[in-house]
């Protein structure tokens, strides 16, 4: 007798108790390194087996510390900071940080700088909702999109090169208008853009609206109420596509929103589907204003008066803004010198984030992909 | 609004505006059932952010933020209180599900701890971090050599 038939022997052969096709829970562990969690996201998920039962979401991997770096800069060496949180979003963030400081130091914009303002943040409004479509739809199994989101993504990032010099990370703006006047020929760029790009969305459209693939993964997969979405403090379009029609561009206007004419989209069932459609009509609708704010663009200064040296009074201040992925609020606490005592920044995405656990519950683990895709969360911001 | 509530609770709430935002200053006692009131009679049903600051000269080191909107008024409010460091405040998981991670957050920055918090642990530092990196006596430059020379193998992480 060998060794193996002598280990067979003590092994304990009679029938198991449990029957064979038992269903046991299993913990299994999803990122941060992984291609469907946008950055580096940890997901632990408890699974019965392919249905989830839970999950903890693990952040803090992109953490610098952002909050900390601003009370060690004055407000303006702080500026090019906040563009590395949403870094999709760059413009929308630089935009609700300035508007913020200015706030504070009771200055507002001169109105020629809120058009150029107004211009590229939809622009990257636009630029953001293409980033997450073609990789919301990779993620689901669509290959197609994401080049053909890339490519048009492309005209927008040449406007943003030509008029700042930088594509991502734009440090568009200044603490109290802009920096650069309007290159030669930005008007003739934006007007381009604005015949080249709804043709475009109507390509998308063709590819996915009517899938039947894509309907079947997206409909009604990681539903969420207004009830819940407002409970768990969820914005932006994750918001609106359950139902609730509220947008900070018109429910408090900043800049010059207030000038434009345009829709809020909403939504009825709040699930991936609806968030796909109403991102695809908010990309309409920036182009709507686009139109409006490059036709009726004023001449003027593009900087308010405001001193070389910033130094707000005493007091704090919170303002925020309606980014592509939801509210960013700034909370800033002056203490008269020339550096903040405190920035907070109210990131969408973090907040978004909370809900993914009540939106994947009873779901199959594909679902969770795209659930992750459909939240549109940039880890930048999530972890700052 | 503000009258009511100046007339139920006196001198514990006080109510201010800098720059027309609206404010209350209220006393630690009065959370979480202030917050409770707010969102139940005056429909602030959306907490948009926790955040805390702080003055470690001061007896009271902790201004703690609660900035609330409500959508039936489009209305923005912020709750303001004061505490020492050590002492802890009520969750306000109970009334806004989002204070979870919002509360987690301040924790893991601040150290001010909640009551009542299902689950209160760091969530952007890493467990076993040493240190509450947004407190002002924490140095920009600090940090827990011993976490990053045991976890990262490097000596420092400057």
């Amino acid at each position: 007798m060998n060794d193996r038939t002598d280990a067979l022997s003590n092994l304990d052969l009679e029938t198991p108790e449990k029957p064979y096709l038992d269903s046991n829970e299993l913990i299994i562990n999803m990122g941060p390194q992984h291609p469907a969690t946008h950055g580096v996201l940890r997901v632990i998920l408890k699974l019965d087996g392919e249905k989830v039962l839970g999950t903890e979401c693990v952040i803090g991997y992109l953490h610098r510390g952002v909050e900390k770096i601003a009370e060690n800069r004055t407000y303006t060496m702080f500026n090019p900071y906040v563009d590395r949180m949403d870094y999709v979003a760059a413009v929308s963030n630089g935009l609700g940080y300035c508007q913020a400081v200015e706030k504070l130091l009771n200055v507002e914009a001169p109105p020629r700088a809120n058009y150029i303002r107004v211009i590229l943040t939809e622009l990257n409004r636009i630029a953001s909702h293409q980033l997450w479509l073609g990789t919301h739809a990779l993620d689901i199994g669509a290959m197609t999109p994401l080049f053909y989101t890339f490519r048009d993504r492309e005209e927008i990032l040449k406007i943003f090169e030509k008029y700042c010099g930088a594509r991502l990370t734009t440090h568009a703006f200044r603490i109290g208008g802009c920096q650069y006047e309007t290159y030669a020929g930005f008007e003739k760029d934006v007007k381009n853009f604005l015949a080249f790009f709804p043709p475009k969305i109507d390509e998308y459209e063709e590819l996915l609206t009517g899938n039947r693939i894509w309907i079947e993964r997206t409909k009604n997969v990681g539903v969420i109420s207004a009830k819940d979405a407002i409970a768990f403090g969820v914005t932006g379009p994750v918001l609106r596509a359950s139902g609730v029609k509220w947008d900070i561009r018109k429910a408090q206007p900043y800049a010059n929103y207030a000038d434009f004419d345009f829709e809020i989209p909403i939504g009825q069932n709040g699930d991936t589907y609806d968030r796909y459609i109403v991102r695809m009509i908010e990309m309409r609708q920036s182009l709507r204003i686009i139109e409006q704010a490059i036709n009726g663009i004023p001449e003027g200064p593009i900087m308010a008066k405001v001193p070389k040296v910033i130094k707000p009074p005493v007091g704090e201040i919170y303002h925020s803004i309606e980014a592509p992925k939801g509210e960013l609020g700034y909370f800033i606490v002056s203490d008269g010198s020339t550096q903040p005592y405190r920035v907070r920044v109210r990131p969408p995405s973090f907040v978004n984030l909370q809900a993914l656990d009540i939106m994947v519950r009873g779901m199959l683990v594909a679902d969770v992909v795209a659930v992750i895709g459909t939240l549109d969360i940039v880890l930048g911001e999530v972890d700052r | 609004m503000v009258d009511k509530y100046k007339r139920q609770y006196g001198s514990g709430l006080e109510a201010l505006s800098y720059l027309g935002q609206n404010y209350f200053n209220v006393d630690r006692s009065l959370i979480p059932d202030f917050l409770k009131l707010l969102r139940d009679d005056e429909h602030f049903d959306y907490c948009v952010d926790i955040t805390a600051v702080h003055y470690p000269k001061r007896e009271k080191q902790f201004d703690v933020f609660w900035i609330l909107y409500s959508f039936p008024r489009n209305e923005r409010i912020r709750v303001k209180t004061q505490i020492a460091d050590g002492k802890s405040l009520p969750s306000a998981v109970p009334i806004w599900a989002t204070a979870n991670w919002l509360e987690r957050e301040v924790y893991d920055m601040f150290g001010i701890t909640f009551d009542g918090h299902p689950d209160l642990k760091r969530i952007l530092l890493p467990d076993g971090w040493k240190g509450f990196p947004l407190r002002k006596d924490y140095d920009i430059l600090k940090q827990d050599q011993e976490w990053v020379q045991i976890n990262l193998g490097i000596e420092s992480g400057q």
